[in-house]
Formats: structure tokens, sequence, C-alpha cells
């Protein structure tokens, strides 16, 4: 008769861990910025068709890096789960923190009980009326949740990226300024990104029922291309924490 | 939150969603209600008309809903948005109506986020189309729902619109269409005063008139309540989307309207 190995749960959860984090790193990051009109989602995303970020629901959005057939999952998941909760009772009850929560209950069950983890980590976006309602829920591969405050950053590298948002101004922030800030703490110090290398989707409070909106590469070289953001020349040294800007522009 | 296996996946389908869920509509209940207690007495919504003009599709819908003789509701909006470049017109049994027409708009809703892209007009003419045909059971019973589709098509160019029948049937009109109890007389008037390519404005004021005429002739149409600052709900739909005409507007019309029609009478 032959005896399976015995093998350490700790070992077990430790291995699946870097199995999902190295299928993670894999892939290209993505960061979420609060502004003064909503939340700006930038992803390193060549393709113009498979998107990381979409729309769940009025004031909800979704972004996820990893292995796209399965965050692809989970979104479709989310606008079923998002769609029947407004059928069944109204759009107001529709939120992000019980999306987040039934996320973080899926991610966690298949991440103890399947053969192999989601390689997939996730954001739940919410605007709200105004900005002190704004809500980031960054969720990992293993059903941990984090509820952030002013930026998100998702996928490989993440570290070095979340270190060169560090300077970005938390109030009064304008939409050109945080999708310049959001693409240099993408490319860091050794390489520019140009519109067609990234997907910009915004939730707006001021773009009526539906927040969501997707930015053409028209609208994201525009973006870029404003100029008076205090780091706006910081490309070269964008790995340092950049000064507290200068009065943003409006 | 619902996880679904690669085969068994409901789709971008809102409504085949809802009966996996256990949330489908019960027609079970209504054909029982019909077989127990005959047909029910529910307030119904009346005339609504579509025409086509040089950018898109007017469409309108006066405000009132009966019951019988009575008058249930004096405000009803039965002209609807469904999405950016379509809008929903319903006759009918008013409960069911509004239930259909909130469905269709979240299934559209629902295809767009899902799927990632919107659905073609003669798509959503088609969904519409099969919702008309699940409600046959309880029209059959009364509950009647009969709506009219307009929207612009993005890939023509044009607008377009589309009448139905109760059984689902689906019609493509090219100029003009009416539906609901007041639709003889706006039909009419819409048919006699149409032209080719007419502009917003000549457009706008057929439709309002064709109204006026309905109301003046069919006791379960409302006209223009000005006393109550009521008007008809009137909208365009065009490249540029859905918009609505507010009340200012359709009081200026209808003033002109009125003096257009008392003009040289004595009564």
């Amino acid at each position: 008769m032959s005896m399976p190995f015995y093998v350490a749960p700790e070992q077990v959860m430790k291995d699946r861990a870097d199995y999902a984090r190295k299928g993670i790193a894999r892939g290209r990051a993505l960061v979420a910025v609060r502004y003064d009109d909503g939340i700006a989602l930038v992803a390193e995303n060549p393709s113009n068709t498979l998107r990381k970020i979409s729309e769940i629901y009025d004031r909800i959005a979704f972004a996820g890096v990893g292995k796209y057939n399965e965050f692809d999952q989970l979104r479709v998941a989310g606008v079923r789960a998002a769609d029947l909760k407004g059928f069944q009772y109204s759009r107001d009850d529709v939120d992000a923190r019980s999306l987040a929560n039934q996320y973080a209950q899926i991610l966690g069950q298949i991440f103890t009980h399947e053969m192999k983890p989601m390689e997939v980590e996730i954001l739940v976006a919410e605007v709200g009326v105004d900005g002190a309602d704004d809500q980031l829920f960054h969720i990992l591969y293993d059903g941990t949740v984090m509820d952030e405050r002013q930026y998100s950053v998702l996928g490989g590298d993440a570290e070095s990226i979340t270190s060169r948002l560090a300077g970005v101004p938390v109030d009064g922030l304008s939409l050109s300024g945080a999708v310049q800030a959001a693409t240099r703490a993408l490319c860091g110090p050794d390489r520019t990104l140009k519109s067609p290398d990234l997907e910009v989707a915004i939730l707006s409070r001021s773009n009526g029922r539906r927040c969501f909106k997707r930015l053409t590469d028209d609208d994201v070289a525009a973006l870029l291309d404003v100029p008076g953001d205090a780091s706006g020349d910081a490309a070269a040294s964008a790995d340092v924490p950049a000064d507290p800007p200068a009065a943003p522009e409006s | 939150m619902p996880f679904f296996t690669p085969g068994d996946d409901p789709g971008a389908s809102f409504p085949e969603l809802l009966r996996r869920m256990g949330l489908g509509p019960d027609d079970a209940g209504m054909a029982a209600a019909g077989a127990a207690g005959g047909r029910l007495d529910v307030p119904h919504a009346t005339t609504c008309v579509a025409l086509r003009y040089a950018d898109g599709v007017v469409m309108a819908g006066d405000r009132r809903a009966t019951s019988g003789n009575l008058i249930s509701h004096r405000g009803m909006e039965k002209v609807v948005q469904a999405d950016r470049h379509s809008g929903v017109a319903i006759a009918g049994a008013a409960g069911p109506a509004v239930e259909m027409i909130k469905l269709f708009a979240l299934q559209l809703e629902h295809y767009e986020k899902v799927e990632g892209s919107a659905l073609s007009l003669e798509g959503k003419a088609n969904q519409l189309s099969m919702m008309v045909r699940g409600n046959l059971p309880a029209a059959m019973q009364g509950m009647v729902v009969v709506p009219l589709f307009a929207g612009y098509d993005l890939r023509r160019r044009t607008g377009r619109l589309w009448s139905y029948d109760v059984t689902g049937g689906r019609y493509e009109e090219f100029d003009h269409a009416a539906t609901g109890s007041g639709s003889l007389h706006a039909g009419t008037v819409i048919k006699v005063g149409f032209r080719d390519g007419m502009d917003r404005d000549t457009a706008v004021d057929l439709a309002c008139k064709s109204l006026w005429e309905a109301a003046d002739a069919d006791s379960a149409t409302g006209g223009p309540d000005a006393l109550r600052g009521i008007y008809p709900v009137v909208a365009t739909i065009t490249a540029d989307g859905w918009s609505r005409l507010d009340d200012a507007e359709l009081a200026a019309r209808y003033q002109t309207i009125a003096l257009q029609s008392t003009e040289g009478r004595s009564r």
C-alpha cells in the first residue's frame, strides 16, 4: 500500500502563495489614483481589446492583473452580482464593500481548497458622491482584502511603483496630474510609456449615472501632454519620491 | 456571487441569469390568477408615437394611465430611455409594461458590461421582441403590453423604429409608428403631416400635434395639462444620444398648437 507523503500545511500554503505570486509578477502592473473628480485607473496594457479595467456598476469599476481568463471570470461574476442586487433591491444598494467581500470569499475558498490558486490580484473601486466616500478595495490571490485610501498598486513590482507614487498629493489632484503620476510610477526611471501602451479609464463623479468612462488613446495622449504638473519633468528622477508639487492646475 | 462552469454559463443574457438564480418572472402565478378570477382590472397606459426625421427619431407619449373609466395616474412616463442610443414607448397594462422596460434597459446595460460592447440596434429590437413574446401568457389574461422601439443606428447612421404585436412580432417601420388606444388618431396626424427628411423642429411639432389630436378624440389619452404643469414626454434620439425636451419648450409648443386650433372658430 502506498502512503502519501506528509507535507506540512505551512509548506502547502507557502507553495501556493509562491506559485500565485510568480504568475502575477509575470504580468504588467496597474495603478489607481484618486483625483479631484473621481478615480483614475491606469494599466500598462498594449492590447486594445483584452481589457484589464472595466465597468461593474454605476459607481463601481473593476481592475485585474495576472491571468486574463481568471480575472475576467471574476469580472463577469461581479457584473452579475451587482446587476442582480440592483434588480432585486435598488441601484443605491449596490456597493463596492459587499462586492469586495464576495470576491474575497471566492478567492479565499479557491486558494485553500482547489488544486491551483487564482493567479490574480483585483481592485474594486467605488466613486463616492463626494471625494470622502471614494473607496479602493485591493484583493489578493488568497482572499486578503485591503482597504486603500489614496492610491492602489496591483501586479508585479508593486513595491517600487508604490514608492514612486508616494509623493502624489492627497488633495486637489487633477485628472491629467493623476494620469501622469500613475504613468510615471508605472514606467519607472528607465523607460517611457506612450498612450498606445496604456489602458486608462476613469470613474468620474460628473459623468452622470454611469460614472465609468474609458479614455481613448487620443484622450490619454492629450492628458499626458498637459504641462504644469510640478513633477511633470521628473521622469528622470521618478524613482525618488517627488517633492510635494506646487499648485496643481485646475 | 454567481459562478458558472464554462459549459453552463448563461452568457450575456440577464433574463436567463434571473431564471438560473430562481428569480425569473412567475408566469405560472399570472396564469393561475387569470384562470381563477378572469380578467384583472389594472391601470392601462395609452398613446405613444415615434417618427423618423433627418437626424434620427422623435418619440412621444402622453402621461395618462387609466383603469376602466377612471384616471389612475396623470404623470406616468411611458417613453423611456433604454440606453444611450435607444428608447422604448409602451402601451398596455402598466405594471407588466414598466417591469418589462426596467428589465429591457437592464439587459442592454448587462450585455454591454459583460461583452464589453453594446448590442446592435437590431439586436436590441430583437431582445425586446423576445420579452414581449415572454409576456404572451399574461397577455392572454388581459395584461397586454405593446411597445414601440426606436433608436439611432450608429452603423447605418440613421434613425430606425420598430412596432410590435402581442405575440412578439417585430415589424420595422420606415417612417412612423403609433401604439395604444389613441394610436388611430395620432397615427393619422403623423401620416398626413410626414415629410421625408424633416428637421427637428418640424418633427417635434408633428409629434406634439399628433398627441393633441389623440387626446382630443380619445378619453384614455391625456392632453397637455397646463394647470398641473404636466406635458407629454417627448425625446429625440440622434448620433449624440437620447435627449428629452424640457417642459418649458413643450409648453411653448402646445401654446402655439392651442392657438392654431382655435383660430377662426367660434367654438
